[in-house]
């Protein structure tokens, strides 16, 4: 084998996305055939992202799709984007990093609720707080998926599982709760049956300036059908909807949400399953991105703009 | 003072007359200081070591950090004088004790014959122990005579450093320089008490009852070939200048004992070079910032020590997987678990080279002195952005901790600044090409085919889409064990101190290089000297080419490491090598005391192997 570079013609073709060139469109975003199960809950969130890129229209070639591991986090093999997926839990450091290191670059993560909430909670916390330019979305099946069929953090008590064939005993994670705890600055919900909302949901989650969070209840039909029927009117289920605008009031009218109100998002997050959807909190607090942007400036400050061998000089003269 | 025909100072305990002129030339020195974590220990070492940087002396220390949170009991050693000095000394010649458990704890270390100065203040030396020079001196006392005010005994370190100048005859000028630079920033009170701390040690007329001061030989002019001035600092920070030479720009890890001094230096560094590193909250998440940091472009480096590493190695699998460039250092301590986490221990080889999942070929360097951590960074940067690979550095307790002198870098010629290349891909781009090695595209990166690359820790082809195919898996393994297998070659070849064949050959890797130098050296000057030689190993995987002839040329192959024998009788290097080249003449001298070699450990086990 030689360490020859790879050296081939460059044929210019016209890139997508971005000002002045052709729009991103869906035909450009599409890579290979999704593999989830036919009716898996993922492909329709799917569609939506292909939504929320096209009206995002970044450079294509700014984009940045990462995972962890699980059905969910297949999810960047099927985005034509920069990306890929890296081990079971841990796609939040990673994809973080990325975005701290090129602003330039639109980052975006997915993860199930196993990668995100069990393996990865640590993690989802601690994004959270660091509050890095970002977005995550969670595809929450309350099961996992890939390994066919255990208990997941957010499994109800008493669901059935190849781990917990007597039902399961643990109280689930609250992924709102959990969220809003950790600091997050951008805490949302939808459902991956109501395609216009999710889409809404990830593309102001997109907007935010910060770390943004979307957990989209995503129906694993082979291992947990039906799990959010209750919350699926087409099915006879509640769709109750944090709406920003109704506000005739009356108090006992719970959905009536100021988003900057973090005790309220709380309120809204305690509610029962399958609880509300929408925006339950949104604040801007100063990103890492931008506190080490201006730690970088401060410093470069003092040292003049210093280049790294003028540094390295003056401090190996001080060591002599 | 190891050369055998030096004058040995304290030797005379009868010539306490002698006049105060009367001036022994010796070679070198091995101090003890031995107190309180508080009092000020390191900062004496600190300044001895910086002054033989600047004055054309050797200088190695040794230092132990107490387990406990605050306080405790404390040491630091410094060996310093003229020529090479490769270890921190078997045996100290002069103890100073501040407290009665200083001079208990350490007395044993003393040789006989050797210098006890005591804090008659604190400590009742034993009257019947008449091995050592006895030298009685109101330390505490004394100091806050000279300082007086509310310092109280603050400043006894510096009244030490005061009249080990006097007994050494240390260039007075250069130290008052050093303190004053040092203390500077603490105001104009702290320099002063300190230089009347000082000037009250010099004056202290300790030659009556030692019987004669002494003097460091002059280096000869053959050991004097550096052009640059000596720079005085220890391997983690070494280690940290290193990287910042190389262009490393970024960083993530998490704090563990001896490591931590290495991110606390990047933190504070990094943004005065528009870089930045994160503490994340373990070190899973720190590989995994500095994986993230590698595949968006830029030069990165997490580390950790022992416990740290085991976390790392899930996504450092990943990390040769998708082929991504990082450098990854780990400061070896005692294991396992938390084992010894202020000892010494060379047993994180095994884990550098497999420890990981599925069959992951490694690059594993190790830097041989303080020194070298600064070159082996570059090294190990080299390497990473040249094959697409993560790197581990193997470093230890020891190298983090002591301090040296060296000739300064040539920065000119050494600072790299890395630039971020978002060249447009090549229609036919493939992330994982089986005839050549990787060129990782970041993001940013135009596709011109149209499709963008994803990478992964799944099994891929060439094109890196996931392959479940066991044919492919087959060569795509095949093809990373080639691609560790090339960095071989551009290595350089392996250098042989001593005899190039003969009867011994004695090989080691990481901080054991100077004890085993010194050890060979030793040896070499005995009687029916065998015929012996020193290889250091820098790269422990891959090994540059030639180590199997370079071995077949030796009657035997003694490996020295810190780490245990094991169930089958070879420490880890040993063990590798005799798997690696089969040869029944490879075998070990291994210890886990938590301390570095002695020399004379070193010469009793080769020779132990020699009459075998
Ligand atoms: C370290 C590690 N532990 C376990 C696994 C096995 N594993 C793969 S995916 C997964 C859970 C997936 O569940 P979830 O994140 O909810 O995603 P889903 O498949 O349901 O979308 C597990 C346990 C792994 N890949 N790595
Ligand atoms: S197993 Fe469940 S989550 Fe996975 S692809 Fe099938 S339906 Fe979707």
């Amino acid at each position: 084998m030689s360490s020859a570079p790879v050296s081939a013609p460059l044929v210019e073709v016209p890139a997508a996305g971005g000002p002045g060139r052709a729009p991103l469109a869906k035909k450009g975003l599409v890579s290979d055939h999704p593999t989830w199960c036919p009716g898996c809950g993922d492909f329709a969130v799917l569609a939506s992202f292909y939504r929320v890129l096209e009206k995002l229209n970044y450079p294509q070639e700014s984009i940045v799709t990462f995972a962890g591991i699980g059905c969910s986090s297949r999810f960047p093999y099927f985005v034509n984007s920069h990306g890929g997926h890296f081990i079971h839990g841990r796609s939040l450091p990673f994809a973080a990093a990325i975005s701290l290191g090129r602003d330039d670059l639109h980052v975006f993560a997915f993860g199930g609720d196993g990668d995100g909430f069990s393996i990865g909670g640590n993690h989802l916390f601690h994004a959270a707080r660091k509050n890095t330019k970002m977005t995550y979305v969670i595809m929450d099946n309350s099961v996992y998926g890939l390994t066919k069929k255990q208990t997941s953090p957010t499994s109800p008590i008493g669901f059935k599982s190849k781990t917990d064939p007597w039902g399961a005993m643990e109280q689930p994670v609250n992924p709102m709760k959990t969220l809003l705890t950790a600091g997050a600055t951008f805490v949302a919900r939808s459902h991956a049956t109501q395609v216009n909302h999710m889409t809404e949901m990830m593309l102001r989650a997109a907007q935010h300036d910060g770390f943004s969070v979307v957990e989209i209840l995503s129906e694993c039909v082979e291992f947990n059908e039906g799990a959010f029927d209750a919350a699926n009117p087409r099915k006879g289920g509640k769709w109750q909807l944090i709406d920003l605008k109704k506000n005739d009031g009356t108090p006992e009218d719970a959905a009536r949400h100021d988003p900057t109100d973090e005790f309220s998002a709380m309120k809204l997050a305690l509610a029962d399953a399958p609880g509300y959807f929408g925006v339950f909190y949104e604040v801007n607090r100063p990103t890492k991105n931008k506190l080490e942007r201006d730690l970088i400036a401060r410093t470069r400050e003092k040292t003049k703009g210093a280049s790294a061998l003028q540094l390295l000089e003056g401090t190996f003269a001080k060591m002599r | 003072m190891v050369s055998p025909n030096s004058s040995t100072p304290g030797g005379q305990p009868g010539s306490a007359a002698a006049s105060s002129a009367e001036k022994t030339t010796i070679p070198d020195v091995v101090i003890r200081l031995a107190g309180n974590s508080q009092d000020g220990i390191q900062s004496v070492g600190g300044f001895l070591a910086r002054l033989a940087g600047r004055s054309d002396q050797d200088v190695m220390t040794y230092m132990t950090i107490p387990a406990t949170i605050s306080g405790g009991p404390s040491i630091f050693q410094v060996r310093m004088g003229t020529g090479d000095i490769l270890s921190s000394g078997d045996q100290a010649d002069f103890l100073v004790a501040f407290y009665q458990h200083s001079y208990e704890s350490h007395i044993g270390a003393l040789r006989p014959g050797g210098v006890l100065i005591y804090d008659t203040d604190h400590v009742k030396p034993n009257p019947d122990d008449r091995r050592f020079t006895n030298v009685g001196i109101p330390i505490t006392s004394a100091t806050v005579e000279a300082v007086g005010g509310t310092g109280k005994d603050k400043g006894k370190n510096i009244f030490v450093l005061g009249l080990i100048a006097r007994i050494f005859d240390l260039d007075v000028p250069k130290l008052s320089t050093l303190i004053k630079e040092r203390l500077g920033g603490r105001g104009d009170e702290a320099v002063r008490n300190a230089m009347m701390a000082f000037d009250a040690g010099y004056a202290h007329p300790v030659e009556n009852l030692l019987g004669h001061l002494y003097r460091f030989a002059r280096a000869t002019s053959a050991g004097t070939t550096a052009s640059r001035p000596a720079v005085t600092m220890d391997g983690n920070t070494a280690m940290v200048y290193g990287l910042l030479t190389a262009g490393v720009r970024y960083g993530a890890a998490y704090p563990i004992t001896p490591w931590s001094s290495i991110m606390e230096m990047l933190r504070t560094e990094l943004p005065k070079y528009g870089g930045l590193f994160v503490q994340a909250e373990d070190e899973i998440a720190a590989v995994s910032h500095a994986l993230g940091f590698a595949y968006s472009g830029h030069l990165s480096v997490t580390g950790s020590s022992g416990p740290g590493l085991s976390l790392k190695m899930e996504a450092l699998g990943w990390g040769s997987m998708a082929e991504i460039p990082l450098i990854c250092i780990n400061v070896q301590r005692g294991g396992p678990s938390t084992g010894l986490p202020t000892s010494i221990e060379q047993s994180d080889l095994m884990q550098a080279l497999y420890g990981s999942h599925g069959d992951t070929p490694r690059v594993v360097l190790a830097p041989k002195d303080v020194e070298d951590c600064f070159y082996i960074a570059i090294e190990a940067a080299r390497i990473a952005k040249e094959f697409s690979t993560p790197v581990i550095i193997l470093t230890d307790q020891a190298l983090a901790t002591r301090i040296e002198a060296f000739e300064e870098p040539d920065l000119k010629n050494l600072v790299k600044e890395h630039t971020l290349d978002l060249t447009p891909a090549p229609v036919d781009y493939k992330p994982y090409p089986l005839d050549t090695w990787p060129k990782h595209v970041p993001p940013g990166t135009r596709m011109l085919s149209g499709k963008y690359p994803t990478v992964t820790g799944l099994e891929h082809d060439e094109a890196g889409h996931p392959s479940g195919s066991p044919a492919v898996h087959a060569k795509m393994n095949a093809r990373r064990r080639e691609k560790i297998k090339a960095v071989a070659k551009s290595l350089p070849a392996h250098e042989i101190y001593g005899d190039q064949s003969g009867d011994v050959l004695v090989v080691g890797w990481c901080s054991t290089y100077g004890p085993i130098r010194e050890a060979v050296n030793q040896l070499r000057k005995s009687d029916n000297a065998p015929k012996i030689g020193q290889l250091h190993l820098r790269h422990l995987a891959p090994f540059a080419p030639g180590l199997g002839e370079i071995f077949a040329r030796y009657k035997k192959v003694v490996v020295c490491e810190l780490n245990d024998e094991g169930l089958y009788g070879y420490g880890q290097l040993a063990s590798l090598l005799r798997a690696a080249y089969a040869n029944p003449a490879i075998v070990s001298v291994t210890k886990t005391d938590g301390l570095t070699f002695k020399v004379r450990e070193i010469v009793a086990g080769v020779q132990k192997h020699l009459s075998a």
